[in-house]
């Protein structure tokens, strides 16, 4: 399949990039690991008249822990998250995640930057930041502001980015003493998108029970979304068996799957419930110091 | 319509073109270059069968662009023989019958490739979790994994440094 036509731009730094974005407002799109775009312009599902390719923009690479957490830059690719031993240490949920985007070739090219931007309803981080409580840098020539992750996913496709900003950078925060995260995808073959994925960062408090809970899900709505009445109900609840498949069907009682190619509505429902579940099983045992 | 001037090293050769920035480097290869051997699949990314190395690393060039490969080192299945001999993997694929119909050969090549430069002595799991970007609908994939054990034995024992055929 052929891409429409368009022009091509490789800027020095993020700040002749951004002045260019801001000039053709509209017309133009970021290609970064290009693993969601190029696809869209091969299918002619995007027709901008100028890609401004970040290939040689520096400070957008960086895997950063600090006291408040984890800073991720825009461009980072799933692999290197993948293969972080501090995330893999400290923030596994974003190790799971980043270990089932795709396949090895997705993987090495694509960008959590991109990823977000191009917020595929069926996508893997965008269920992880939101039950991370993550937030995202928007940066134009005016500036910088702060999306949290749960505003940020607004529908099929869109995002609360501007069409001329770049998104630079993940801030995931830290979970400290008690936490755990774990993320669950079902997909129909290997390299797939999900059928139902689900994404789980908590923390126990010093009785065991569950002090704080994120829960984010993809591929069972228009947009991955936060399970905020499965949150509700497992706040200050013990971790068992029981709490577990009860906030399960909590979750999937708030999706809002569409029967396509991966299967009837009621079986995505019935997915949602059950990577839920699992995520909860693994969130809490690490929370308790397993892996 | 304006096109650019793009320079690719490709197999160790210094190559270029003048492209429209929305040609696929798939179809640079084979359609400007002439280096079939990169097959185009299922056109949609999932399939693996354009798969060639790009600075070393794993890629899928039907996703890719002609003019993002500017100032790069390609390597595609035509620069994995030396000196008129068989890299230890195209060997590998021919004695444990690896292929079939052969569409899918030089994708999952070039992807073995790059898995035993990450994992030179990779597990079965591994290299099933390796190939999983690269379909196959002739072969069942079990001669392919027999295929990758096999390279990565004869590698290690040849104590290379790299997998990758020519160098980038």
């Amino acid at each position: 399949m052929i891409p429409p036509q368009f022009d091509y731009v490789r800027p020095a730094d993020v700040e002749e990039a951004l002045r260019i974005l801001r000039e053709r407002e509209g017309e133009a799109k970021v290609l970064a690991g290009g693993f969601s775009l190029i696809p869209l312009l091969k299918l002619r599902l995007a027709r901008p008249s100028l890609l401004v390719d970040l290939r040689d923009v520096g400070g957008l690479d960086g895997i950063v822990e600090g006291d408040g957490g984890l800073t991720i830059g825009g461009r980072v690719t799933h692999r290197r998250i993948a293969q972080d031993p501090v995330i893999r240490a400290r923030f596994p949920l974003l190790h799971d995640a980043a270990s089932v985007i795709g396949d090895p070739q997705v993987r090495n090219w694509g960008t959590i930057g991109g990823s977000c931007a191009h917020a595929d309803p069926s996508a893997d981080w965008p269920a992880v930041l939101i039950a991370a409580r993550a937030a995202i840098v928007c940066r134009s020539v005016d500036g910088e502001r702060t999306v949290l992750a749960r505003e940020f996913f607004l529908d099929t496709f869109t995002t609360a980015i501007r069409p001329d900003e770049i998104l630079t950078e993940v801030r995931v925060p830290a979970g400290g003493p008690g936490s755990g995260g774990a993320y669950e995808k079902t997909e129909r073959k290997a390299g797939d998108f999900a059928t139902a994925g689900a994404a789980v960062q908590l923390r126990l408090g010093p009785a065991g029970d569950i002090a704080e809970v994120g829960i984010g899900l993809t591929a069972v709505a228009e947009a991955a979304f936060a399970a905020t009445d499965a949150e509700a109900a497992l706040q200050g609840a013990g971790p068992s068996e029981e709490s577990f498949r009860r906030a399960g069907a909590t979750a999937a009682a708030q999706s809002r799957p569409v029967a396509d190619s991966h299967g009837p509505a009621e079986y995505k429902r019935a997915m949602a419930a059950e990577m839920t579940v699992r995520a909860l099983r693994r969130a809490v045992a690490r929370a308790r110091g397993g892996a | 319509m304006t096109t650019q001037h793009v320079t690719v090293t490709v197999n160790g050769e210094a190559r270029e073109a003048d492209v429209e920035p929305r040609l696929l480097l798939v179809h640079l290869l084979r359609d400007v270059f002439g280096l079939t051997g990169t097959h185009v699949g299922c056109d949609t990314s999932h399939c693996g069968a354009c798969t060639i190395l790009v600075d070393g690393t794993s890629m899928k060039s039907c996703t890719m662009l002609a003019v993002q490969a500017d100032g790069r080192s390609i390597t595609t299945i035509e620069g994995m023989a030396a000196d008129g001999k068989l890299h230890p993997l195209q060997q590998a694929f021919w004695d444990n019958h690896g292929l079939q119909c052969g569409f899918c050969t030089p994708g999952m090549i070039m992807e073995a490739s790059w898995l035993l430069a990450q994992h030179p002595e990779p597990s079965e799991h591994e290299i099933r979790e390796g190939i999983s970007g690269n379909l196959c609908r002739c072969t069942g994939y079990v001669n392919i994994v027999k295929a990758i054990q096999q390279a990565a034995g004869e590698l290690q024992s040849q104590g290379s440094a790299t997998s990758a055929g020519s160098p980038s």
